[in-house]
């Protein structure tokens, strides 16, 4: 062992910040603490990061190329792998987008139901954000209150469409499947139960003075820097920007239930933290409205150039089976023209741009995911913070690695 | 969508009379298979517009993206088109500015305007090679630095393989 001689070294500068040497650290892009595949290299002067700057596109797949490449209902399964934490929302948004250039209109029960996809997304989203926030910070037993809910909450969507996590729920037009029988009183059933759980987890960790300690005035971004870097969502609101695309644009049925859209004041991780919860809350308003407002009937669109055959028609005649093969094979055109459509996911402004040249395949599908941008921010954000504090902001913003590298 | 057009359209008036010829064309959502304004403007007066958009009581000050579409067609003389997707906070409406650039032809930084846009430019290179002037930092950022060809442009071959052996190694100029 090796003995330190006290006499020697100054007995207040345990890890040599005195010193001038400065070190550079890379972190990821398989570091746990990374959400994936990130990558970020400091330059710390003792524990304090001095520079720093961010790399990604390790799971690059190309998606806006694909999107050129295939027709418009083969992409529908690409826009799961985007943000995959909240799967249903990037469904629900494509098929706007492209419902949006060929002008459809959906009848009301698939509307609602998309509306019941986008919030349950949500929430799931919010409470893995919030939950590998605390883990990273060394709550553990926190992540799994919400775990648990999260897993009843993808126990619902696998009624909906028979899958957790990669969805594939959406169609142009409509929806894969019907919600089945008692759908409505199971979510209400839910929405009851996580409303407990979460008020469960606000008083488990929101005062706890380790937690605060670590996340209150930590990586602040504030409303200039959040104008100035385009953050969108909750990590905007928590730093005082009223700005919420449910209100503010809204689509679908959002201008008819009621909800609030919470707003803080101080934009650091505490605040990132507490937004998520109080989103949550309105969020689980939004659904219960929902689950008493929905009436039975159609959930597909008039329109006959993106009607998906019934299965009835495909086996037994003729006709059937021939549109059946060129649904599939060809795709339907899209008129010419072009659209960005927005929506508010559950971490920012999700926009599809698509450029359409009437053919099957769009012409340009850009993916505008809020991650991107949240993600560039963060170099800034940790400047002069410690080391042990770029996990906390990094956690804090929700990086999903899907929709940041496309 | 038709009840802003009003507003879209005092807005439009406005900008042509501070810019006047810069603006080469304006399509509006009645006219035009679009569904918010696309204003065509001429790439030297595009950060004047843009401050224009952002400081003005219109508020443009959000901005959405900036992307480029590739347009390879015979006899045009541009090539790609510059795609800005702003949004205003107060009047919560959206408007898109286009400009087109031949191929090798460079387009003004945004950077000076929103430090956001540091990123949204380097993709935008990196996946169509325009080069913007002025930027920071301008160098790949989804694929490696050592990747040949600029896979959005629609001549880029769909199949094939690039394989480096090992990692990107850590350049300390890049830190800021």
């Amino acid at each position: 062992m090796k003995v330190v001689d006290w006499s020697k070294e100054d007995p207040d500068d345990l890890w040599g910040n005195a010193s001038d040497e400065r070190i550079l650290v890379n972190i990821g892009p398989t570091h746990p603490a990374m959400h994936g595949a990130l990558r970020m290299v400091a330059e710390l002067q003792g524990e304090t990061i001095e520079k720093s700057y961010c790399e990604f596109g390790f799971t690059h797949r190309a998606k806006e190329k694909l999107g050129e490449n295939r027709t418009y209902h083969n992409f529908i399964v690409y826009t799961d792998r985007l943000n995959y934490c909240s799967a249903l929302i990037n469904n629900v948004v494509y098929a706007m987008s492209v419902e949006k250039l060929m002008g459809i209109e959906l009848p009301e029960r698939c509307i609602w139901i998309r509306m019941i996809c986008c919030e349950l997304a949500r929430i799931t989203d919010h409470l893995i954000c919030i939950g590998i926030n605390a883990v990273d910070l060394g709550a553990f037993s926190f992540f799994l209150y919400g775990f648990h809910q999260r897993e009843e909450a993808y126990t619902l969507i696998e009624k909906l469409c028979g899958a957790r996590l990669t969805t594939s729920y959406t169609r142009i037009g409509g929806l894969m499947a019907d919600a089945p029988e008692g759908f409505e009183q199971e979510l209400q059933a839910w929405v009851v139960k996580t409303l407990a759980v979460i008020e469960e987890m606000d008083r488990l960790l929101s005062n706890n003075k380790i937690w605060k300690k670590r996340t209150v005035g930590v990586g602040v971004f504030d409303k200039e820097d959040c104008i100035q870097y385009s953050f969108s969502g909750p990590n905007a609101r928590a730093a005082g920007i009223d700005f919420d695309l449910r209100r503010d644009q809204p689509c679908m049925f959002y201008r008819e239930v009621d909800f609030e859209v919470p707003i803080l004041k101080n934009g650091d991780v505490y605040d990132r933290y507490r937004i998520r919860f109080e989103e949550m809350k309105q969020s689980l308003q939004i659904l219960q409205q929902c689950a008493s407002r929905m009436k039975k009937g159609p959930i597909w669109c008039e329109d006959k150039r993106v009607r998906i055959p019934d299965k009835d028609v495909v086996h037994n005649t003729m006709e059937g089976m021939i549109y059946h093969f060129k649904f599939f094979m060809q795709g339907f055109e899209v008129p010419e023209g072009e659209a960005y459509t927005q929506f508010e996911a559950a971490n920012g402004e999700l926009g599809f741009y698509i450029v359409s040249k009437g053919r099957a395949q769009a012409h340009r599908m850009r993916i505008r995911g809020p991650s991107f941008w949240h993600y560039q921010g963060l170099s800034r954000m940790i400047q002069g913070e410690k080391i042990a504090d770029m996990v906390a902001a990094l956690g804090s913003i929700n990086i999903i690695a899907g929709e940041l590298d496309r | 969508m038709l009840e802003h057009i009003e507003l879209w359209q005092s807005q439009v008036m406005e900008l042509k009379e501070a810019f006047g010829e810069s603006i080469l064309e304006v399509r509006m959502p009645r006219d035009f298979p679009v569904d918010v304004p696309v204003i065509y403007l001429e790439k030297k007066h595009l950060l004047e517009v843009l401050r224009f958009l952002k400081e003005r009581e219109c508020r443009y000050s959000f901005l959405s993206d900036i992307t480029a579409t590739d347009e390879q067609e015979e006899g045009l003389p541009w090539r790609f088109e510059v795609v800005y997707q702003l949004f205003s906070q107060i009047s919560k409406l959206r408007i898109r500015i286009k400009v087109r650039v031949a191929e090798g032809e460079t387009v003004p930084t945004s950077v000076p305007l929103w430090a956001g846009a540091n990123w949204a430019e380097r993709e935008v290179y990196d996946m169509f090679g325009i080069v913007f002037e002025g930027h920071p930092d301008l160098r790949r950022i989804l694929m490696d630095q050592r990747w040949v060809g600029h896979p959005l442009r629609k001549d880029y071959a769909l199949k094939g393989f690039q394989i480096f052996t090992d990692s990107q190694s850590i350049d300390p100029s890049w830190l800021k």
